[in-house]
């Protein structure tokens, strides 16, 4: 089947078959940002967003982004620098494998409540999971970007 | 090496590839996978122990774009290994890449290789297998000796040394005594006999396993891998294909997380069999279920001990025995189980007597591989919670104990390959964990609600630096135009930042500004042979290859100068950027003047190469302390505030060994209360996902709070010892006895999960 998406900006046509996920759609299309962490879309490596809304491109449907904004890690770079530097003065990236999708859930949360309590934080990121930081530098940045005082 | 002030060494320097991993550049395995490359699966067995009598796969070839099916009969016949070690590996040789015999439920039965995945799903529908099923070994208490053998193959080969018997189903055994263990036992005021359980816990780093493989222009084969092992990735495809070495060449990329999962070439040689049959290019990626079904978990290990001491405390002797579970395959089954005595029992110092005895047996579990704290974890576990009960036994508290007994800067240790603990901080990283934790407010417990209550719990760790006198770490500088440098590196940055530590230490060395160093790695064509990264042994080994390197460069560039300026080399001085005469400064020549000379065919390019093995393994020191929160209703435990205090010799970077520290600390929080290994009675693995196998996330773990005392290893790079392994020790006994102080319920196997207080509350 054919969609029609606007992927970081640029409207593409595709071909795809019914059953393709978004993660393997925006991969294909050159979005390598996007990770695949689990099969039960439990770790939010894949965390994109879809008409400006977050979602687990591991168990979206790429039909429906059809008609859609897709956005990834890629077409928000100016927007995310800010927090990764806040990132990479803590040495909060590690492997790094899970900091796109951190960051697409951070930026998004940012968006919908910029002034989060350090609790409300850290509920909305659950869904994201890291096993090399625990969490802790992660932390750090995260207070730092939101103004959040450190307890 | 004296210590004198760096710019960079000690310092909170940002990660070289944090830049490309934070804007989401393509830089990992899967980001790089020719288009046109085959997809690789694996149909695995459904059954713990079977002998396949027939397999049928024509059906499944006939599906469009299935390429090709590989099964047990295809495949070389020598017996290899999948562990990532030193050669000659100590890891029996039990391996195929496909058997004839599966002995767990998910043994892959064949190699399917298509076009795309749906073809490959199909196609494994339909091959058929006819299974003699038999009897498998569960309970790994049950293994040893048992009529039913999990290796009967004659091709077995087992290595002197390790205690292998495969017709006892023992991968390895030893006992080793020192002193009149039952006589001093005997004559203990106190005594603690205990037995203590650590399960198969999974490494869960974030990027599964992954390769993919090609042939280059010359023929041979390129295995491009998520791994820590690239120079033992190649040995071991060579073996599995039965190929020259030199017919294989490996690289890696930035790897998603590693935690000693990729210490094992768990995935490697499947898309190598298809890439080798086909001469096609293959891509096998493992789901997180495979992950957790055919990964290189950790050990599981009883560690039975008898720690005895006298009416004042002091220890007089321990009797340690651990059995391991190796699984169906023995990687790192005789090394990961010696660490369960070493780096427990050198904690303690004056010990009139020891034993230290181990038996590894096979069964028909997974099989199990490296993890953090390889053995060490299980072993510390098993004496520190020791030490707890025989402080409450003593009614004495466990840090007055630890007092009494621990090694000091010094000391001779009780058994660790006959040394000396050379730097060792321990007392005061007890002392300042104390002091985070509020331990003499906050000891046993207090109330907080009702029905709930806080209590804290504190336990020791050590580990190593490195494999004495196994682990080799080289390097290579090339100094180039412009007068940057290349440092061409061999062991593998798997996010612990040892890419940028080593630059650190090049660029103090050198007297340069860092970005002057390029580092390049790993490419076993072109890097320096390294043992890779495991044992806690990148800072410490493949460091001092770097400082040993950078000095030889300084030499050979004063060595160049001194030809063109035509003066004596003892009559210059290299600062970094210039050499010049020592009488007169102004006579010299700057670094990239001196270059463009040489690449003039004026002279020798430069280039320098140092390897380094170290004869000691200087361990690191912590302390942890653990304040969790217990609801004597529910049963659940929850962390509420983890402290920790290192002594990693010199830290080399500030934010990346507090952020290792922090990661350890959390994984072994995870292993005390959350991360749970559940079969099926008949073998099937049931916590194979992120839904029943639950790691941390951050509203679970509580604060974590790390503190440094350093001290100065004269015999590593600037003063330094390892870091990577020793955090995750101290977490399970510190939890343990937390739980103890709050309910007066002792745990002696992991994890320590509401169900289980709940019901063992209900008991009391």
């Amino acid at each position: 089947m054919k969609i029609t998406v606007t992927l970081n900006g640029k409207r593409i046509e595709a071909e795809i078959t019914p059953d393709m996920m978004l993660l393997d759609f925006v991969r294909s299309q050159g979005m390598k940002s996007v990770k695949r962490g689990c099969d039960t879309g439990n770790c939010g490596l894949c965390t994109l967003w879809l008409d400006d809304k977050p979602v687990l491109s591991c168990s979206t449907l790429a039909a429906r982004a059809n008609g859609k904004k897709v956005t990834t890690l890629e077409g928000v770079q100016e927007e995310a620098k800010e927090f990764s530097d806040f990132l990479a003065g803590e040495g909060a990236d590690q492997c790094g494998f899970c900091s796109p999708g951190f960051i697409m859930a951070v930026l998004a949360l940012k968006k919908e409540n910029p002034n989060p309590t350090a609790e409300e934080m850290k509920e909305y990121l659950a869904g994201n999971l890291c096993r090399c930081t625990g969490y802790q530098s992660q932390y750090r940045a995260l207070c730092k970007y939101f103004g959040i005082q450190e307890v | 090496m004296e210590q004198t002030k760096n710019k960079y060494v000690g310092q909170a320097i940002i990660k070289k590839d944090a830049k490309a991993l934070l804007s989401g550049k393509p830089a990992y395995t899967d980001d790089f996978v020719p288009e046109n490359a085959l997809v690789v699966k694996l149909m695995r067995s459904p059954h713990a122990y079977a002998k396949i009598k027939k397999i049928d796969t024509s059906k499944a070839m006939l599906v469009p774009g299935v390429e090709i099916v590989v099964t047990y009969k295809d495949v070389p016949k020598k017996r290899f290994t999948l562990a990532g070690q030193t050669f000659p590996e100590p890891s029996p040789y039990d391996r195929l890449i496909l058997d004839e015999y599966v002995r767990f439920v998910g043994d892959p039965v064949a190699i399917v290789a298509g076009k795309n995945e749906a073809c490959c799903q199909k196609a494994m529908k339909l091959i058929k297998v006819e299974y003699e099923v038999l009897e498998p070994i569960l309970d790994f208490k049950q293994s040893l000796d048992n009529t039913i053998l999990i290796h009967q193959e004659d091709s077995f080969v087992g290595h002197d040394g390790q205690g292998t018997d495969q017709m006892r189903n023992l991968c390895a055994s030893s006992e080793e005594i020192e002193g009149d263990v039952e006589g001093v036992l005997a004559q203990c005021d106190y005594l603690v006999e205990e037995s203590y359980h650590i399960k198969a816990v999974s490494q869960a780093m974030m990027e599964p396993f992954t390769a993919y493989t090609y042939m280059d222009v010359y023929g041979r084969m390129v295995v491009q891998s998520a791994t820590q092992i690239p120079f033992h990735v190649r040995r071991i495809v060579s073996h599995a294909l039965d190929v020259p070495k030199s017919k294989i060449r490996v690289i890696k990329p930035r790897i998603g997380g590693g935690f000693g999962a990729k210490q094992t070439a768990v995935c490697e040689v499947y898309p190598a069999i298809v890439t080798y049959l086909t001469t096609k290019p293959a891509h096998l990626t493992f789901t997180r279920e495979e992950c957790f079904t055919n990964g290189s978990p950790r050990h599981e290990m009883e560690v039975k001990i008898r720690l005895g001491a006298d009416k004042n405390g002091k220890f007089k002797a321990v009797d340690l025995y651990t059995l391991s579970n190796t699984g169906a395959y023995g990687e790192h089954g005789p090394t990961t189980v010696g660490l369960t005595g070493t780096k427990s029992l050198s904690m303690y110092y004056g010990l009139e007597a020891h034993r230290f005895a181990y038996d590894v047996v096979y069964t028909n579990r997974l099989s199990s591989g490296a993890y953090r704290g390889y053995g060490a974890t299980q072993g510390i576990f098993a004496l520190e919670s020791a030490v707890n009960e025989l402080a409450h036994k003593m009614k004495i508290d466990p840090i007055k104990l630890r007092e009494m007994n621990m090694v000091h800067e010094g000391d001779k240790f009780t058994h660790y390959y006959g040394e000396s603990a050379t730097s060792c901080a321990l007392d005061k990283c007890v002392e300042r964990v104390k002091e985070m934790i509020e331990w003499d407010k906050k000891y046993p417990c207090y109330e907080v609600a009702p029905n709930k209550v806080r209590a804290v719990g504190m336990a020791m760790a050590m580990q190593g630096s490195g494999i004495s006198g196994v682990d080799v770490g080289s390097v290579a500088l090339k100094l180039n135009d412009d007068g940057f440098y290349t440092l061409m590196v061999g062991c593998s940055d798997m996010g612990t930042g040892c890419d940028t530590i080593l630059a650190q230490m090049a660029a103090d060395c050198l007297g340069c500004d860092m970005e002057n160093i390029v580092v390049f790695g790993v490419d076993t064509d072109q890097s320096p042979y390294d043992s890779g990264s495991y044992a806690s042994s990148t800072t410490y080994v493949t460091g001092m290859a770097v400082v040993k390197c950078c000095e030889m460069m300084m030499k050979k560039i004063q060595k160049a100068a001194s030809g063109i300026l035509e003066l004596p080399m003892e009559e210059l001085a290299f600062d970094g950027e210039r050499v010049f005469a020592i009488s007169d400064e102004t006579k010299g020549i700057t670094l990239p003047d001196l270059v463009t000379k040489l690449q003039a065919g004026t002279g020798e390019i430069l280039y320098a190469q140092s390897s380094h093995t170290s004869p000691v393994s200087p361990p690191p020191f912590m302390a942890g302390a653990a304040e969790v929160e217990v609801d004597l209703e529910t049963g659940k435990v929850t962390p509420i505030d983890y402290v920790a205090c290192v002594d990693c010799g010199t830290v080399i970077n500030a934010n990346l060994a507090r952020v290792q520290t922090e990661g350890g600390l959390v994984q072994g929080i995870g292993m005390s209360l959350f991360e749970d290994i559940l079969y099926t009675d008949k073998g099937y693995l049931m916590t194979n996902n992120f839904m029943q196998y639950k790691i941390p996330t951050r509203i679970d773990m509580g604060k974590v709070r790390v503190d440094f005392v350093e001290t100065y290893e004269k015999s590593g790079p600037f003063g330094a010892k390892s870091i990577g392994e020793v955090v995750i020790n101290t977490p399970a006994p510190a939890i343990a006895d937390a739980v103890y102080n709050a309910t007066g319920l002792r745990f002696r196997s992991m994890p320590i999960t509401a169900e289980k207080v709940f019901m063992a509350l209900q008991e009391k």
